[in-house]
């Protein structure tokens, strides 16, 4: 936390910006919000204080998607600036109600929703998934998150993945109620303090069991886990990384036919951020009767969905049309029945975008592993 | 010793030979394409002059080919350097033309007979137009002998083509030879101007900018190409089968670019994209043309004023470099900031133009065994900065983009400076 203390410019090394602008305009809502990037930049490097940034509630536009990071030719990172000012508003107390609470809930039970830690496994009861604190090392952990734990659509995306995996013969457990969140989304608040105690947690579990692979069902964790964890020994993999190379060693087939015309949407912290573009994409033109077109926005120019950095728990200005919706509505034009997407986030504000724009009836929003378990010839009632 | 090797036909190489043969020293010229010229001859005008490119460098090549002291080996790699200042042995090994270069008329009787003809892309012209398994890369090649493709002539990669070749049919000079064999020679030496010119920078390594997955994409030796009379739309503007009416150009791809480990400014880029912008505009003038950058660098010679007079036909410069590139629909759309406005912009776009730097050439180990230093950014670089030509090690000189990105004035300066420099060395005979 000492660094904290430390002007931005100097602790993100902000001063060889060019102002090249490419980081805003490749920012997602910088379109349709007051958040500049650039300027942003432009206004920690040169102004004595920041204080003015806090109220100022475009900072909570961002979706932490990190183009701006991927892209900056200075080898820069704008986000992190984003974050750094989400920092200094956190420690002066100066958020929103419902960043409190999801930092509270988070402290004190594990989740951002606050909900109860005796109901975090709650979702796995009947399906017989092994405790993975029994485990013996150099295993398979499979690290489930609050989304999946807690949410009952992003349930089901744990309990296709599980079908998944069982399908497969994979050995492998969970935490259950011994897991806390990743912190991933906490960090992106600006609770730096709180991600390194949620780390220092799961850390302790992952310590007792050493597992050779931990599986994610969000990108978000992967992301943590893999990048931001010190001193995990462990391989990280997204779900789709995993069942990709179940895939190669002849575990796992997809045999049944799902005749479906779908696209799909690449979830930042997974494509753009970790460069998982074509894992999810052969997993899915591999089951039978699919038939797969692009989004034109795809792959390192994918659109954001607006479900990250935060924005589960906080709106920010929320000007505009969704992008969410832009996506809905690009993939009608498309003539798709479904999006098939591989986040919790994504599969959550994608729903929701469909309901906003009233198109139930025409298109669907399906997790790559609800498409995995269909082309297996599953069906979840009749599992566990 | 009066015999010195320079390693590459581009303009840099081209002068340095020309400079030193005209000395009385025997030139030999190794050059792996089957012509000279290197990216000049495939640009369309120089900056900032706008003097068509061809005009001002075929005399200098018809002057290599002619110079009675150059040794000229086409299609030819240098595969070993031995020895010392005054004293290198070199083995070189030229690859098989199948076309006799003593006999070949340059007649084109061949490739109009080549059943391939019209099908393989031409990489001279950037793949934009086609060419046959024989072939020349262009009209002005010197030599202006044809050579055969191994790889897509189908006598070569097949063994059969008709019933019987018809290039060999068609050539009154008997000169096709497909038992033609990759020979080797040695080389003795007393000095190396070693100019092997760049790489374009590869677009693809910028994924966002679409380079590779839409035709209206393009880099800048491709419009040099499509600017010029003699090139694959003979000097029209044509971008997916129709003249472009909205025309971005974006600088500083893969230069001054961390992502791609590429930190340094390419030097040529602010004005060839200000001369192809003037072109462009110049060839389709119901065309609206923006120029999006970082800085403008236009530090030579007539540069700022040619810049002021590009921004004076129209051609509008926006500061803040576009972002990404992307398809909705049919319709092709680049998304970027003004930064001066403070305003991101999504517009329609019917030509996007990368200016792509210049990277350092792939495939030079036997050069770099010599113990030539690179600096961060590979290229080549000398012992001190008092010494642009030399690289720490006698009788070995730097020419041209090989140590740097350059634009062509500055190259034949660089060029003339390593010939006179081997020149001192062939002269006084031995290692110092």
């Amino acid at each position: 936390m000492e660094e904290l203390q430390q002007p931005l410019p100097e602790r993100l090394d902000l001063f060889t910006c060019i102002q090249c602008g490419k980081c805003t305009g490749g920012c997602p809502v910088s379109i349709k919000s007051p958040l500049n990037i650039r300027r942003v930049i432009r206004e920690t490097v040169v102004r004595e204080d920041l204080h003015g940034f806090f109220s100022r509630l475009e900072i909570w536009d961002c979706t932490t998607c990190s183009t701006c990071a991927i892209r900056c030719p200075r080898g820069l990172k704008p986000v992190d600036a984003i974050i750094g000012l989400r920092e200094m508003m956190v420690e002066e107390g100066r958020i929103e109600k419902t960043i409190i609470d999801a930092l509270d809930g988070a402290y004190k039970y594990g989740n951002p929703w606050g909900r109860a830690k005796n109901k975090r496994a709650e979702w796995a009861q009947d399906l017989d998934i092994q405790n993975a604190l029994e485990m013996d090392p150099g295993q398979i952990l499979y690290f489930v998150c609050c989304a999946a734990s807690y949410d009952p659509r992003v349930q089901v995306v744990a309990k296709t993945l599980v079908t998944v995996l069982k399908a497969a013969g994979v050995s492998f457990g969970i935490l259950g109620n011994k897991e806390v969140c990743c912190g991933s989304e906490i960090r992106r608040m600006g609770e730096v303090g709180l991600f390194e105690m949620l780390m220092e947690e799961n850390m302790k579990n992952f310590g007792k069991i050493e597992p050779a692979t931990i599986v994610t069902t969000s990108p978000h964790c992967m992301n943590a886990l893999k990048n931001e964890y010190e001193g995990l020994g462990s391989e990280v993999l997204h779900y789709s990384q995993f069942v990709r190379r179940l895939m190669d060693e002849g575990k796992l087939a997809f045999e049944t036919e799902v005749p479906m015309k779908v696209t799909y949407h690449d979830p930042c912290y997974l494509g753009k951020q970790n460069g998982v573009f074509d894992e999810p994409r052969e997993i899915l033109t591999s089951i039978p009767g699919i038939e797969f077109i692009e989004f034109g926005r795809c792959r390192e120019n994918s659109l954001c969905c607006e479900g990250g950095g935060g924005r589960m728990w906080m709106e920010g200005t929320n000007q505009g049309k969704r992008l969410s919706e832009v996506r809905v509505e690009d993939a009608l034009e498309m003539g798709v029945e479904a999006i098939i997407t591989a986040c919790p986030f994504c599969l959550l504000t994608l729903e929701d975008a469909v309901k906003t724009t009233g198109n139930e009836e025409k298109i669907k929003i399906i997790d790559l592993m609800e498409l995995a378990v269909m082309g297996l010839g599953k069906t979840l009632e009749t599992e566990g | 010793m009066r015999d010195v090797l320079v390693i590459g036909g581009g303009i840099a190489g081209i002068q340095a030979s020309l400079d030193m043969a005209d000395a009385g020293f025997t030139v030999h010229l190794v050059e792996k394409e089957p012509t000279i010229g290197g990216h000049m001859a495939q640009t369309d005008k120089v900056f900032p002059t706008l003097d068509c490119s061809s005009c001002i460098l075929t005399p200098k090549m018809v002057g290599v080919g002619q110079h009675p002291n150059i040794r000229l080996y086409t299609l030819s790699e240098v595969t070993r350097i031995d020895g010392q200042a005054g004293d290198f042995t070199v083995e070189v090994v030229r690859h098989p033309r199948y076309v006799d270069e003593s006999a070949c008329t340059g007649c084109g009787a061949c490739a109009e007979a080549c059943v391939m003809k019209g099908r393989i892309p031409n990489a001279f012209d950037m793949g934009l137009g086609k060419r046959g398994a024989v072939y020349i890369a262009f009209p002005q090649a010197v030599p202006l002998k044809y050579a055969i493709d191994p790889a897509t002539c189908l006598t070569l990669s097949r063994g059969k083509c008709k019933k019987g070749p018809p290039c060999k049919l068609a050539c009154a000079a008997d000169a096709i030879h497909f038992e033609d064999t990759e020979k080797r020679l040695t080389l003795h030496v007393g000095a190396i101007v070693v100019a092997t010119g760049y790489d374009p920078f590869d677009p693809r390594l910028k994924p966002e900018y679409g380079y590779g997955a839409y035709p209206e994409v393009l880099t800048a030796l491709e419009v040099e190409r499509l600017c010029s009379a003699s090139g694959p739309t003979l000097g029209e503007i044509v971008v997916n089968g129709k003249k472009p009416t909205k025309v971005f150009f974006i600088h500083c791809v893969g230069s001054r670019d961390h992502t791609v480990d590429n930190p340094y400014c390419s030097r040529v880029c602010c004005m060839f994209t200000a001369k192809q912008a003037h072109l462009v505009k110049d060839k389709v003038p119901d065309a609206k043309v923006t120029v999006t950058y970082i800085d403008i660098r236009a530090f030579g010679k007539g540069y700022e004023e040619f810049y002021e007079r590009v921004q004076d036909e129209g051609i509008i410069y926006r500061r803040g470099v576009i972002s990404e590139v992307f398809k909705k629909g049919d319709k092709l759309y680049v998304r970027g900031e003004d930064a001066f406005l403070g305003e991101v912009y999504e517009e329609e776009a019917d030509m996007v133009v990368l200016a792509a730097g210049l990277t350092q050439r792939k495939g030079l180990d036997v050069i770099e065994a010599l113990g030539i230093q690179k600096g961060d950014d590979r290229f080549f670089k000398g012992p001190s900065p008092l010494d642009p030509v030399e690289t720490g090690i006698d009788g070995v000189y730097l020419a041209g983009c090989c140590a740097g990105p350059k634009d062509i004035p500055d190259t034949v300066v660089q060029a003339s400076g390593a010939a006179a420099r081997a020149m001192a060395v062939l002269a006084r005979g031995k290692a110092a």
